[in-house]
């Protein structure tokens, strides 16, 4: 039994919107797969809820005419792994959402709970960030279109207004036509896992395949927020396929990555997740590119 | 059919279609839900409570406090109750406790109408404290000037006990010898949970001035008995009702909330209430694995010969007594019994209180713990003259005909050797720890095994009594009630196996009554250790036969034939020697009920009093591989063979190996409950307690050596908990066998790794 004190259903985006702005203590409910459980824990007992769920406009995959890839908030992990433009073009992150907790909650949880939720180890959050995704935010006053990069302010929190709803994650056609990418979750089991690090590496390979033209690494639970790796990207543009990049890449991440001691994981252990993760994330991001690092 | 056979489970259909009735499916609807208010420190003393908060809240019918309960102290674990009062469990918790122990510890409860009204008042209530410095470790409450938990134990230690064999200390064995090779080692186990998947629930209400508790038990009998101590009430007026239950690990071989929910019920006039823990309060405030810290040395001669070892255990026992020493003495036990060696053997057990989660009966009852650091010195001794460790326990592993010196118990059908064999053919032991010698690179590959050994009953550590009833129907069915559980491993389908074969009356017209109702059933002490197809089969044996002979008795009256020349096969009465049809058991049943001439009700129900007990035994063989650079131990094959005696059904015997080889996975590598420093548990929930998912479980293997047992009613002995003995210690030689590092505490879980290749310069 859980306990609500309030629920409603918004018909459309619209009446969500003014729901929100009516309660101001509402929460957002979609899936429930965060809600719920903190429901049940007490640390929203007595919750106002504004639901979102099967409102058809914040639901499904499409591509614009320039390529844009458009994921609506309400779409489920399985229904985007499942998808064939996620499939033939953006594989990672289908691959990334399909690794969150077992089929169940693959079923019902939805990658805009997953990134408006706000923490550091969403398994969508790595490659959205290595995929440079725009968040779509409609409010009282409008659309407005954020970088994924600027929307988390902290642990579990975003800058999402109370009265905004996020309406579409986009990701437009040159943040992954000829890009390889690969996610990598680390937990202590293979399912039912919450990332103890996770990892996600794009990459573009030169015309012939023999070196980095573009590189994206991005890390959940290697800081507070989820991360990228900016100066590391930068210094291994160019560089040949090889061990070496392996290595610069390894100890590059290093330099700009923060993890924390937890009683889930030590500092110096998420440090050397984080090390050999990049190494084989990349390792295989190359291969879905069309290249090799020979060992 | 009869034993020996794949039957299919009796409750199987009742079970996947939904039918099968569990304690929420029975509950009548009108229930009040108790919450119970969980202390939030670990130690020290309640002073007071502010209610007026929490008594506001609208559906709020009584909330009952630490000091509203009767003054009386009860003990909580399954055990016979003792005639002898010196070997009494030990009584130290009241239904709400003022002096709190635990983190988590029950001082107070709230009975509302509904569950949110419940839930929201308990969060409402405040309490004030006196508070100690938690104690969570043994050493920590054996420290001088640590706090005393309980009054009747100053220093805080349970019980110590201490066995030496052989004429001569170690160290004297050592003087002798100098140049024998020495380990000394400390292994640790950790805190474990069963994770049974139905959670503790209960609910009660009176009746004709009876309290009636339907619970989640596997000891519907001995729950009745320590309602009646708890609550000061005759035994009696207690009446619990045992109905399936998902699963219980002995976790639910202690008596858990049922005496507090039969006394809640009594504070609100006898109205029904239900207290069902959530899984949170289940993994916090029931029973856990007790963790052990054992200081172990061992002696060996250049050629294998194992000449001395010297155990030293500390068992966390947690803030309340429940099992108690038990639990660390039968791990001593073991220690002693799995390995001969020539001069010395010395043993030192202690159980310390501390403020952890309580440490109750788990699967295995001490002797997962045990294994692990039996099997890990064993490895480490082999290791320490270069012998192979297969051959070394060959060498030095009990032998055929065992007696414990101490318990008198024998090893009466001896199959631990051939399990071995087995166990190296299956894993290619031979090959495989040749080709994993010299390797290099990040990922390495190793095998390494395991060996145990179990008793079967508690005999004669404890009572060991069984019960049960038989009853001739009218169309030559039967009813057959056992005081025995079903708690999900198939104890109601053997029965009924064991009845077939006996009576010669077909399982299809033997209907096993699931349920137990201490008012209806007849007596047993229930379901733990591996004794009910030893125990309770003696009992159901002898009942059968009993029940046979008055079958037979009324089928010489009706066919005027002596008895003696009489047999039961396939539901009919037949000529011994020709087996000729000369009635069905139909018929003559019709005719027993309802003759004019003699009317009888064929019933039998007998008691056994079981003074037998035997060894069962067996190995784990696990290939590995190691991925240094993540710290992950992916097991690649692994199998268990036991000896088990004569398998009563094979197909259910497989599933029972496979559920402990699983449990025993994640006790190698991922299972742990963690507390911080304030006692507090830090990971009470299934998301960040890792308990293996079907992802992470590999194709589990099983053999079994059948050899027929003298003692067991048909061969049969130990199976129920030692599957998941041996499997810790197989993985962690496997890895010793992959890497050459030797971890000596479980489990073996990434973080610990990573750092241990680290000091070992491999990553």
């Amino acid at each position: 039994m859980y306990d609500i004190e309030k629920y409603y259903q918004a018909k459309d985006v619209a009446d969500c919107i003014r729901a929100l702005r009516e309660d101001p203590d509402a929460v957002i409910i979609s899936g429930g797969s965060d809600v719920l459980i903190k429901i049940r824990e007490g640390k929203m007992a007595g919750c106002s809820l504004v639901s979102i769920h099967g409102i058809p406009e914040l639901e499904g995959i499409r591509m614009e005419d320039d390529g844009t890839i458009v994921i609506g908030p309400a779409t489920t992990f399985s229904h985007i792994t499942n998808n064939d433009i996620i499939k033939k073009h953006i594989p990672i992150l289908g691959n990334a959402v399909d690794q969150a907790g077992g089929p169940q909650l693959r079923n019902i949880g939805t990658i805009g709970g997953n990134v408006c939720n706000g923490v550091t180890s969403a398994d969508s959050a790595s490659s959205l960030f290595a995929l440079n995704a725009v968040l779509e935010l409609t409010g009282p006053d409008g659309v407005r279109l954020l970088p994924i990069q600027e929307f988390y302010s902290g642990p579990g929190r975003t800058v999402r207004e109370h009265t905004e709803l996020l309406t579409a994650v986009r990701i437009t056609r040159e943040n992954y036509e000829g890009f390889g990418g690969h996610y990598i979750k680390y937990g202590k089991r293979e399912a039912m896992e919450i990332a103890t690090m996770g990892c996600a590496v794009h990459v573009k390979l030169n015309a012939d395949k023999t070196a980095v033209e573009d590189l994206r690494i991005a890390f959940g639970v290697a800081a507070p927020t989820p991360m990228r790796c900016t100066k590391t990207e930068e210094s291994v543009k160019g560089m040949p396929l090889g061990q070496e990049l392996l290595n610069a890449v390894g100890k590059g991440v290093l330099e700009e990555v923060n993890p924390r001691t937890s009683w889930r994981a030590s500092r110096e252990f998420r440090l050397q997740l984080i090390e050999e993760m990049s190494r084989r994330a990349l390792a295989q991001a190359v291969i879905y590119a069309g290249g090799e690092i020979h060992a | 059919m009869g034993v020996g056979k794949e039957l299919k489970r009796v409750d199987a259909y009742e079970k996947v279609t939904g039918g099968a009735k569990y304690v929420a499916d029975l509950a009548p609807k009108d229930l009040l839900v108790a919450k119970v208010v969980h202390s939030t420190i670990a130690n020290g003393v309640v002073k007071s409570f502010d209610l007026e908060e929490a008594l506001k809240v609208p559906g709020v019918v009584k909330i009952v406090t630490c000091f509203d309960v009767p003054d009386i102290q009860f003990p909580t674990p399954g055990h016979p109750w003792s005639v002898e009062a010196a070997h009494q469990d030990v009584s130290d918790r009241k239904l709400l406790n003022t002096r709190v122990r635990v983190y988590g510890d029950d001082i107070a409860a709230v009975i509302a109408e509904n569950e949110i009204a419940a839930n929201r008042a308990a969060r409402l209530v405040k309490v004030e404290y006196e508070v100690y410095e938690p104690l969570l470790t043994t050493d920590e409450a054996m420290a001088e000037g640590a706090t005393t938990l309980h009054e009747e134990k100053p220093g805080n230690v349970l019980a110590h006990s201490s066995f030496q064999l052989g004429d001569m200390t170690f160290d004297q064995a050592l003087k002798e010898e100098p140049s024998l090779h020495v380990i000394e080692r400390t292994y640790e186990t950790q805190p474990v949970q069963h994770c049974h998947l139905e959670v503790p629930v209960s609910y009660a209400y009176m009746a004709n001035g009876k309290i009636i508790v339907t619970s989640s038990t596997q000891i519907p009998h001995i729950v009745r008995r320590v309602i009646g101590q708890a609550l000061g009430v005759p035994w009696g007026q207690i009446r619990v009702i045992k109905p399936y239950i998902g699963g219980g690990f002995g976790n639910k071989q202690d008596v858990l909330y049922e005496p507090l929910n039969a006394f809640l019920c009594t504070q609100v006039g006898g109205r029904g209430v239900r207290l069902e823990l959530t899984r949170e309060e289940t993994l916090a405030c029931t029973r856990v694995r007790h963790a052990i810290k054992f200081h172990v040395k061992g002696a060996v001669r250049e050629d294998g010969t194992l000449v001395a070892r010297k155990f030293e255990a500390y068992s966390n026992q947690g803030g309340y007594a429940s099992h108690g020493h038990a639990i660390v003495a039968n791990a001593a036990n073991a220690f002693k019994q799995l390995y001969h060696e020539e001069k010395a053997l010395e043993s030192d057990s202690y159980t310390v209180y501390t403020n952890i989660t309580v440490g109750g009966a788990m699967r295995g009852y001490g002797i997962p713990q045990s294994d692990f650091a039996t099997e890990c010195l064993t490895d480490d001794l082999a290791n320490a003259i270069g012998m192979d460790p297969l051959e070394f326990r060959f060498k030095n592993c009990m032998p055929e005909g065992y007696v414990d010196p101490h318990t008198k118990v024998k090893f009466n059908s001896y199959g631990l050797k051939k399990c071995m064999e087995k166990g190296r053919d299956y894993i290619h032991w031979d090959e495989k720890r040749k080709a994993y010698g010299n390797q290099t690179g990040p990922v390495r590959r190793g095998v390494g095994m395991a060996i145990f050994c179990y008793k079967t009953g508690v005999y004669p550590i404890s009572l060991e009594t069984a019960s049960c009833r038989m009853i001739l129907n009218q169309d030559g069915s039967i009813q057959l009630q056992m005081g025995a559980t079903e708690i999900g491993q198939g104890a109601d389908t053997v029965f009924t196996q064991m009845a077939a074969e006996v009576t010669g009356i077909t399982e299809d017209r033997i209907y096993i009554v699931s349920t137990q109702d201490t008012d209806i059933s007849p007596f047993d002490t229930g379901a733990y250790a591996s004794r009910q197809t030893y125990v309770s089969g003696k009992a159901l044996k002898q009942t059968a036969q009993l029940l046979k002979e008055r079958i037979l008795d009324y089928g010489s009256y009706l066919l005027k034939m002596p008895s003696d020349a009489l047999d039961i096969q396939d539901n009919n009465v037949v000529d011994k020697e020709s087996r000729e049809c000369l009635v069905t058991l139909e018929a003559l049943a019709t005719e027993a009920f309802y003759s004019l001439d003699r009317s009888v009700h064929i019933t039998a129900e007998s008691t056994y009093h079981c003074k037998e007990n035997t060894f069962s035994s067996g190995a784990c063989f696990a290939e590995v591989e190691v991925d240094m650079p993540l710290g992950k131990i992916k097991v690649l094959n692994i199998i268990n063979v036991h000896d088990s005696g004569t398998l009563i059904n094979p197909k259910l015997a497989e599933a029972q190996v496979h559920g402990g080889m699983s449990m025993g996975l994640g006790y190698a590598l991922s299972e742990q409950l963690l507390f911080d420093r304030s006692g507090r548990p830090l990971n009470d929930n299934l998301l960040d307690y890792k308990l293996p998912t079907a992802m992470d479980t590999p194709d589990l293997h099983v053999d079994f050596v059948q050899l027929d047992d003298p003692t067991g009613p048909f061969g049969n002995k130990a199976l129920g908990e030692p599957p998941a003995i041996p499997v810790a210690p197989a993985i962690r030689n496997a890895l010793l066998h992959a890497t050459g590092v030797a971890v000596d505490s479980l489990p073996l879980d990434p973080q610990k790794l990573v750092s241990h290749f680290k000091e070992a310069g491999l990553i």
